[in-house]
């Protein structure tokens, strides 16, 4: 049988919303405080959804010590304690949550085998949160 | 369609051990999880049911019968006890939270009336949660 295990982490990190492609004006308007020179900080909390088969003798989807191990070391240790506009992965995309989100979610597709990635959630904040589920082929 | 989710609180304590596997393989496997005295946690489980909203009444399902079912068929089974050995179910099983959830499942679903179960999702930890939409 099927089921979802759902694993919850923490991270914190700073950001500029910035794109040069704007005029400063453009930058302000888009991303008022965030827009901000000096970049700025949230505590992320990140909640990696994945799906299989419950093995019949573990009992478990996939080993979550697996799973806590590849997250530490290919998201967390990547991230955390980090500006994200000075990492590669934003050198040509804004670090907003949505293109963090995505970023995380194709990192762990390729990281993490043991199971089937559903889903990726981060919350920048108590009060919003954005979810990836990879690209759904079109029906 | 409308779904509905009720919250519902137990602690239990369980242990992670098969007796397919050597005593080493299942302290690897299973680290601190195998130690045979148990450990214990505070679950909450989240119960979804989903159906149209009855005319008459406004409801998709009766909360009041849907909390006595969850108390009579879960919270009394298990809240407060060693899973392992006081509830049939992990008698064969493990009772890990993929499992758990799955459970919680069978013994709720042949016992709703009106509304259909959706999901079952039980929290270990605030971090570490299962989701079981049923056999797919």
């Amino acid at each position: 049988m099927k089921a979802h295990l759902t694993r919850r982490y923490l991270f914190s990190a700073s950001h500029r919303l910035h794109n040069d492609a704007m005029t400063a004006e453009e930058n302000r308007a888009t991303y008022g405080k965030c827009n901000n020179p000096h970049g700025h900080g949230h505590n992320y909390a990140l909640e990696v959804t994945v799906s299989g088969r419950v093995d019949r003798r573990t009992g478990m989807v996939c080993n979550l010590a697996d799973l806590d191990k590849v997250v530490r070391e290919q998201v967390l240790e990547r991230f955390d304690h980090e500006n994200l506009n000075t990492l590669r992965h934003f050198d040509s995309i804004v670090p907003t949550t949505e293109n963090l989100c995505v970023v995380i979610y194709d990192i762990l597709r390729r990281a993490f085998r043991a199971a089937h990635l559903e889903k990726v959630r981060l919350e920048e904040t108590l009060m919003n949160a954005f979810e990836y589920e990879g690209e759904r082929e079109s029906l | 369609m409308v779904y509905l989710t009720r919250k519902a609180e137990f602690s239990a304590s369980h242990y992670y051990h098969s007796p397919e596997f050597t005593p080493e393989e299942n302290r690897r496997i299973f680290g601190k999880c195998n130690n045979p005295h148990g450990h214990g946690h505070n679950y909450t489980l989240e119960v979804t049911v989903k159906g149209d909203i009855d005319k008459r009444s406004g409801f998709v399902v009766d909360l009041k019968q849907l909390k006595e079912v969850m108390h009579r068929e879960v919270l009394d089974a298990m809240d407060h006890r060693f899973l392992n050995k006081e509830v049939p179910e992990f008698a064969t099983r493990i009772p890990t939270t993929e499992n758990l959830a799955i459970a919680v499942w069978q013994r709720l679903e042949p016992n709703l009336n009106h509304a259909k179960l959706h999901r079952v999702r039980v929290y270990e930890t605030p971090d570490l949660f299962v989701d079981f939409y049923g056999e797919e």
